[in-house]
């Protein structure tokens, strides 16, 4: 057992590596000239070229890779360009909003898209599996712009339940959560489905149902505990993705998370701050994947004996 | 204006005029807490980095300088300077301090304050971007040059008093010592910030930060010793950043908001403007701003003066102010209309389909040709290269358009032989300081046809920037309405080589809540958009 947690946290800390590596590049390949736009229009030749060069951007490409290695490995990921702040201290200011729609986020999704999944697998093919899918269909394929604009309208604009914009109390990540969790309980409920309509073609159901065991007895001890795994799974994906920043969900209801910060910066050309931002996304992936693949064996005896 | 200036020895006497020039009919009443919202997080406020119109304003209202503008106006009086005087040769400006005006961390501004906050400024190491506009300072090349830290050209003879030598004659030199780069800071609260002085702001100036939530909000206070009574009028001023500008409205209608900083989304302005409540909220000015289309006189066919006047006369201005929703109005020359020299009578190059058919085909276009137009992507960017790219079909000539994010496209103007078509929108250029001068240099002279400058049409006249110089020189107030008068020949005199498409000078749209008092202009004021300052509550 730790032999593996050793590999992975050796991989893990290569795919962060190859993760920086990638961004890095990429981002210095960009046309865009973070010194030309730090000095804005009136600046003269002399003043680019002196920042650019107390930014570091007049040496080459894999000495400025080095410099910014360096410093992670030393949890360093330097100061934003426009601010001059440290990176980590604007991430960490932006991490307890971040959590909290996660947390939020992901329960509201795995609630509405367990029941819905359940429901549609327990009656396949008939009218209810087939409103939920569709349902579903158009919750993930529905415009986040538009469906956070009119829950802001009718909840707190119209009727005035929920505050309309901000951070700070349980009132305010209803809202943004109750999107986020629409939006995305449809990719949870398809899952579901599939899991549970797996499972209630296993031997053992039948078994269960021929004891005489009622409906509920069966569905809660023997079909959704065997159908859960692929839940973990996508939750450890789940946070990568809310760890990134949910831009347009922020944007909305002012909400002073990761995305906003990630969205300035790229319009800015703030290149330390996308990194970082980057590099905490990637962090969180890993860690899910991590955590959900840990947990998989303790949820599942299968897995164990494997 | 420069005459009386330096005839005013008392300061008072102008500053005390201050709020009634500010508004006529109502007085401003003193107290209230107000709230603003933004949609862009507010990067700095350090004086000697901040550069955006969002930061621009409360930079001004944290600060004081030597000098500045009465509120609402383009006319400089004195601040911390009690009064000055220029030599004749107009290289030697001297200024007494006013006594007893302190920091908000409790120290006297002293002269050799004023010293330290222009060479950190230009101090290559404080990475700012107005380092070049003090460049009339003698030993400014020493300094932004990495051989001294300090500046020759900055004397302080005693506490009270701080000289200023120059190595040229600058006319717009007090415009200079009254932008946000001049502002006066404190050293030992710069070097506690230990490079973050931006989030932790110490200034003389009419609010003091006093509390700052990142990603959230900003809690400006008046500045109780504030060195002239009664301003500013407000308590206090909270900042909310993160807000949708649609959002921001909803919640200004309900009556959370009092200032919706980013104005109204377009696809709601027509409602507002036309609903009873809502030509209250509108605050609509003009400031000192072009937009226009850069032809690039290193690109073939853009080589040709004769095609560069076609595309003049093809592009539609009135249907981009109506893409505009009427808040902007067509262009003649590069200079906005508030700006000192603007030229009434020049009517430019007429919309004229017909003439610009003839021109084409004079330099040998006839079928067209085809070509690349660039801008930014952020709505309504794209839609106006939409209809650029219209009108210049309807003379033959094919565009594509590249929509690229702010950074590409600035790259791509500066990179020589890159674009040979920009529409400015959203990089267009708003004036630094309201004079002339800051038209051309960077945008129109030879200095910005260079790599990485902001000359995107790469247009050099040599005999213009001679001409340009020479304005400049003229410091003596005496000279300043020939001067203008000068400057507004070169901006005309431009128009017949036509680097430029002049398209619109766009207005500022500011959303305020029904209780907030005085002019629109200090709403919309052409040096620092608000001026938290003068704005006030109605009892």
């Amino acid at each position: 057992m730790l032999s593996v947690l050793a590999k992975r946290l050796v991989q893990s800390a290569l795919i962060l590596f190859g993760v920086a590596a990638i961004t890095f590049v990429l981002l210095y390949a960009l046309p865009a000239d973070p010194a030309r736009m730090l000095a804005g229009r009136s600046a003269t030749a002399q003043t680019v070229a002196n920042i650019r060069h107390e930014l570091g951007l007049d040496q080459p490409l894999l000495v400025q890779f080095m410099h910014y290695i360096g410093g992670l490995v030393q949890g360093d990921l330097g100061r934003s360009y426009a601010q001059k702040t440290e990176v980590i201290a604007l991430i960490f200011a932006r991490l307890p909003a971040t959590l909290t729609l996660m947390a939020a986020g992901i329960l509201i999704e795995v609630i509405i898209g367990v029941t819905l999944g359940t429901l549609a697998a327990l009656n396949r093919g008939r009218f209810i599996d087939r409103a939920v899918m569709t349902t579903a269909f158009v919750g993930v394929s529905a415009p986040q712009f538009v469906v956070a604009l009119l829950l802001l309208y009718v909840f707190a604009a119209t009727l005035g339940w929920f505050p309309m914009s901000g951070y700070g109390t349980l009132a305010h990540v209803v809202l943004p959560a109750a999107t986020l969790g629409i939006l995305g309980a449809g990719w949870y409920a398809r899952m579901v489905r599939s899991a549970v309509v797996d499972v209630l073609n296993q031997d053992y159901v039948r078994t269960a149902r021929a004891k005489g065991l009622s409906q509920r007895r069966i569905i809660l001890r023997h079909v959704l505990p065997n159908a859960v795994l692929p839940i973990i799974a996508m939750i450890g994906i789940d946070i990568g993705q809310f760890m990134g920043g949910v831009v347009v969900v922020e944007a909305v209801y002012g909400w002073p998370g990761i995305g906003q910060l990630a969205w300035q910066a790229i319009q800015q050309v703030d290149i330390p701050i996308i990194m970082g931002v980057t590099l905490t996304s990637a962090l969180a992936i890993i860690i899910g994947n991590l955590v959900a693949d840990f947990l998989a064996p303790v949820i599942d005896p299968r897995i164990r004996s494997n | 204006m420069f005459r009386r200036m330096l005839l005013s020895t008392t300061a008072a006497a102008f500053l005390a005029l201050m709020p009634f020039a500010a508004s006529a009919q109502d007085a401003p009443a003193q107290g209230g807490d107000i709230v603003v919202t933004y949609k862009d997080d507010i990067t700095t406020l350090d004086p000697a980095i901040g550069y955006d119109w969002v930061n621009w304003s409360m930079i001004k209202s944290l600060f004081s300088r030597l000098v500045d503008y009465e509120p609402g106006t383009a006319k400089i009086v004195p601040s911390l300077a009690e009064s000055f005087t220029v030599a004749p040769d107009g290289l030697t400006y001297e200024f007494k301090l006013r006594k007893g005006v302190k920091f908000s961390n409790g120290r006297e501004v002293v002269a050799s304050d004023v010293k330290y906050s222009i060479e950190r400024a230009v101090n290559p190491k404080t990475q700012g971007p107005g380092a070049g506009f003090f460049g009339a300072i003698a030993g400014f090349d020493d300094v932004t040059g990495g051989k001294s830290e300090t500046l020759s050209g900055i004397e302080t003879p005693d506490d009270g008093t701080v000289i200023f030598k120059l190595s040229r004659p600058d006319a717009t030199f007090l415009h200079v010592l009254a932008i946000n780069f001049a502002s006066i800071v404190p050293k030992e609260a710069v070097e506690a910030a230990a490079g973050d002085f931006g989030k932790k702001p110490v200034g003389s100036g009419t609010f003091i930060l006093k509390d700052w939530t990142i990603g959230q909000q900003l809690v400006f206070e008046r500045n109780k010793d504030y060195f002239v009574k009664d301003m500013p009028h407000i308590d206090s001023f909270k900042v909310e950043v993160g807000q949708e500008p649609l959002v921001a409205l909803l919640r200004l209608q309900k009556g959370e908001v009092d200032i919706a900083g980013d104005g109204i989304p377009p696809a709601k302005f027509l409602e507002i403007k036309n609903s009873p409540e809502g030509a209250q909220m509108i605050v609509d000015g003009e400031q000192l701003h072009t937009g226009y289309v850069t032809l690039n006189t290193k690109v073939k066919p853009f080589d040709d003066v004769k095609v560069r006047q076609a595309v003049n006369m093809a592009i539609n201005k009135e249907r981009i102010t109506r893409i505009l929703n009427g808040r902007a109005t067509a262009a003649t020359q590069p200079l906005p209309r508030l700006m000192p020299g603007y030229d009434k009578a020049f009517t430019g190059y007429a919309y004229d389909v017909e003439r610009a058919k003839a021109l084409l085909a004079e330099a040998g276009y006839a079928d067209g040709f085809e070509t690349v137009l660039y801008a930014t992507n952020t709505d309504p960017q794209p839609r106006i290269a939409q209809a650029i790219q219209q009108d210049l079909a309807a003379i033959g000539i094919k565009a594509e358009i590249r929509a690229l994010a702010q950074g590409n496209v600035i790259a791509a103007g500066g990179t020589e032989g890159e674009a040979p078509m920009i529409w400015s929108g959203g990089m267009a250029w708003i004036a630094d300081f309201p004079d002339p001068s800051n038209f051309y240099g960077p945008i129109l002279g030879c200095a910005g046809a260079v790599q990485g400058g902001w000359n995107w049409s790469w247009y050099c006249n040599e005999d213009l920037d001679k001409r340009a110089t020479a304005a400049d020189a003229m410091s003596d107030p005496a000279q300043v309405a020939e001067r203008q008068a000068v400057w507004g020949k070169i901006f005309t005199d431009i128009m017949a080589d036509a680097p430029w498409v002049p398209v619109i000078n766009e207005r500022r749209v500011v959303a305020k809540s029904a209780r907030m008092g005085g002019p629109d202009n200090i709403y919309i004021d052409p040096t620092r958009v608000i001026n938290y300052d003068a704005i006030f509550v109605k009892p």
